[in-house]
């Protein structure tokens, strides 16, 4: 509990400890928020590519809020980069297996009753397969992206010209 | 009608945009405008008048879907037609702030080391 | 062999991203991924091309609701020129890609693009065409700018853009095709256009996809991003650009379009040839005064891409007889497979001379045969291929559009085309005295030969021009003719949904 009192009370990285206090306690709403449109793709409009915005949004207010060096500990670049080839090749497995009855991205697994959660064949599954890979893909983005505002921020710093229009 | 004549609007303005702006960030603004633009003609092609979304609920008949609801097919095109614009967005914002780092500006007409 | 036909997207598609997870544990994991693949999607392709045509409906669902994949001569053919070449073009990777760093996330996108390109050939379906055409040309567009120098990174921008507009222009032909006839399917779209005829709001489509699919194949109006960006591209990615992607994700969708959907069209067909006839021109006047070696060879493909689409104008139109058409068709498959062949080995070689030599600028080369003497003669080959000398495959084609020009009552046309012939001839000429004859500058004296995994291609590819030319007459029974009645005969194609 100390360290999260000493990081939340740290005004030098991040934003005020007021902004902290708040996304702590907002960021696992979102995530299940996201989670929740994941898995009932099949049922309700959203589906695996909505949910994995949703999901990235969560990581993007966390580093936002309390500055990019937290945001690494939590998920490295190394550990995004294994996530979204994991979750793109668990979609083209599921495609492949389809050859199981006889066609490609034949809906093999058992359909089930409607409007149930369990239902569909393999939908939630592959709705699953590219939550993951988006959340991935948008973190990576978003992390790249700010490590070259840094660079940028300084190199800016030197001349202040800039053309506008 | 009018929302289709809107639509072209739009088109016409994100190729203003792109055309007439010598800023790099405003070019890229120009080519998200009118990819968008399009994305929202596909969706108008699918609509039916005094028409329900066409999501299946429980106790719901499957005939009243056919003949009440919108067209769904052109709601999946434009899903995957946002996350190609998501995509070439990324890369082009990349690609910009590399530029940057080069040549120092982001005035379209300073960047010109390719001629012939 | 019918069951695999998915097989072609898959598989690149998995080992894109199997590369990305191996290379964390070893780097020469990539290299070992990416000949395996490439290779056994040559091997397979080369096996199509004994197959019958066939269709195969994904996932099971009966058209035209569902996603079909078509096979027929001309997705035959167009799927050996992409995985040979490609399967080339990896082994010259092995050992040029050293000087660049991130050499697994080269052959991820390169396994990409390769994926793309498959499927935008063996795809039925007019959407499905757009997404792996949209997979293919975001892959390019990173692949041109990958040594990220300033020169490399303007151009990759410069493609980047143009080729944006011209996917929204196709997307927005596609939205107004799906409101006219409510379907997607692409024999389905041909039965549903033959009812309708052709209205103002069909030439509207027609016009956009010109534009469209011209910028993806450099046609003149719209070939500004190509002197940019294959110079820039490193040098197996300008073979790859120049060879096979301006032809399938160009030529091949428009030929698709225009023959098996639209029909043959005097309007259209006369807005082809015009076209054609201004890149022949247009670009082999252009490419005279070039200094640097890419940039003179990029001018070179525009202009050889107008002859293909000249003779596709002529084939196209209902006024020419069904020989002459016939004849034009020939001429026009024989001269794309020619240039697929020649322009990669003439790009893959001066990928060689900069490997050894340091610099792509022909005042500063010269005398290379002597010190270079695989890479100089199969250079000397290529050059002589597509000026149209007479054993080589180039003058066959070149001869074939010619005749049928003439034989069509295009005289205008006709003699251009043996214009535009002449001047490749001159500036090809300049370039083997610039590069190759001559004397050796004092900053060469210490070039040796290129390596062999950059050679082996090279010799390949030169071996398959001399064949080519010296046993046309094998190839046009086996290749092209197959490819000629796949698209000439709309009603077959049209039946593969209904009797397949």
């Amino acid at each position: 509990m100390d360290r999260l009192e000493s990081e939340i009370r740290d005004t030098s990285k991040g934003m005020t400890p007021i902004v902290k206090t708040v996304v702590r306690f907002v960021m696992g709403i979102i995530v299940i928020f996201g989670a929740y449109i994941v898995l009932f793709g099949h049922l309700t409009p959203g589906g695996g590519f909505a949910g994995g915005v949703i999901l990235a949004a969560a990581y993007v207010v966390l580093v936002l809020a309390f500055g990019r060096e937290l945001g690494l500990s939590k998920m490295s670049n190394k550990a995004a980069s294994i996530l979204d080839n994991f979750g793109a090749l668990a979609f083209i497995s599921l495609g492949l297996l389809g050859f199981t009855g006889g066609w490609f991205f034949l809906n093999f697994l058992p359909k089930g009753k409607m409007f149930d959660l369990f239902s569909a064949g393999d939908i939630p599954l592959m709705n699953i397969a590219i939550g993951i890979k988006v959340t991935a893909s948008l973190f990576a983005i978003f992390i790249a992206l700010s490590i070259f505002g840094r660079v940028i921020y300084k190199m800016s710093d030197l001349d202040d010209s800039e053309s506008e229009e | 009608m009018i929302l289709y004549f809107l639509s072209l609007v739009l088109l016409v303005m994100g190729l203003y945009c792109l055309i007439a702006k010598k800023n790099i960030v405003k070019k890229i603004v120009g080519i998200v405008i009118t990819e968008y633009s399009i994305n929202l003609f596909l969706i108008l092609v699918g609509y039916r008048k005094d028409g329900v979304a066409p999501i299946l609920l429980k106790g719901m008949h499957h005939g009243e879907l056919v003949q009440h609801g919108v067209d769904p097919l052109p709601q999946a095109l434009v899903l995957t037609s946002i996350v190609i614009g998501l995509g070439t967005l990324a890369l082009m914002v990349a690609l910009c702030l590399r530029m940057y780092e080069k040549y120092k500006t982001f005035d379209m007409s300073k960047i010109n080391k390719l001629r012939g | 062999m019918q069951a695999y036909y998915p097989l072609f997207t898959a598989i690149p598609l998995a080992a894109t991203f199997l590369t990305l997870l191996l290379a964390k544990i070893t780097r020469r994991a990539a290299d070992v991924m990416a000949f395996l693949v490439t290779a056994l999607l040559a091997v397979m392709a080369v096996r199509m091309l004994f197959e019958a045509p066939f269709m195969y409906t994904v996932g099971n669902w009966k058209p035209p609701f569902g996603i079909l994949l078509v096979s027929d001569g001309l997705s035959s053919l167009m799927l050996v020129v992409i995985n040979v070449i490609g399967f080339l073009a990896v082994i010259f990777s092995l050992k040029y890609m050293t000087t660049y760093t991130a050499k697994e996330k080269y052959f991820a996108l390169f396994m990409l693009m390769i994926a793309g390109m498959n499927g935008v050939v063996i795809t039925g379906d007019m959407f499905n065409m757009y997404v792996f055409l949209e997979i293919a040309s975001i892959a390019s567009y990173a692949l041109v700018g990958f040594g990220t120098g300033r020169r490399e990174l303007e151009a990759s921008f410069k493609y980047l853009i143009l080729g944006g507009v011209a996917s929204t222009a196709i997307l927005f032909g596609i939205a107004i095709l799906y409101s006219l006839t409510g379907t997607l399917n692409m024999p389905d779209l041909a039965q549903q256009l033959e009812l309708i005829g052709m209205t103002r709001a069909v030439s509207f489509v027609m016009a956009l996809f010109i534009m469209g699919f011209g910028l993806k194949a450099s046609a003149v109006p719209f070939h500004a991003w190509l002197p940019d960006a294959h110079p820039s591209a490193p040098a197996p990615i300008s073979a790859m650009l120049s060879g096979v992607l301006i032809k399938a994700l160009g030529m091949y969708t428009i030929m698709r379009i225009m023959f098996d959907i639209v029909g043959r069209n005097a309007l259209v067909a006369g807005i082809l040839m015009f076209l054609g006839a201004l890149s022949m021109t247009v670009a082999g006047l252009l490419a005279i005064g070039q200094s640097d070696f890419k940039r003179m060879l990029a001018y070179s493909s525009i202009s050889q891409m107008g002859y293909v689409l000249i003779a596709i104008g002529l084939a196209l139109n209902p006024n020419a007889e069904l020989t002459v058409a016939a004849l034009a068709l020939i001429g026009g498959l024989f001269h794309l497979v020619n240039h697929a062949v020649f322009k990669s080995l003439l790009f893959l070689g001066s990928g060689a001379v900069e490997y050894r030599t340091g610099t792509r600028d022909l005042g500063e080369l010269g005398g290379l045969i002597r010190k270079m003497p695989v890479t100089g003669t199969s250079v000397a080959i290529g050059s002589l291929s597509i000026a149209g000398v007479p054993p080589f495959n180039g003058f066959w084609s070149k001869l074939i559009i010619i005749i049928a020009l003439l034989k069509g009552g295009y005289w205008i046309y006709g003699s251009l085309a043996v214009l535009v012939g002449f001047i490749t001839l001159f500036y090809f000429i300049k370039l083997q005295r610039e590069t190759l004859f001559g004397k050796l500058p004092e900053a060469l004296t210490g070039v040796r030969e290129a390596p062999f995994a950059m050679t082996l291609p090279l010799v390949i590819l030169a071996a398959l021009c001399v064949v080519m030319g010296l046993g046309y007459v094998a190839v046009e029974g086996s290749l092209l003719e197959a490819a000629k009645s796949a698209l000439l005969d709309k009603l077959a194609y049209m039946n593969l949904v209904i009797g397949g």
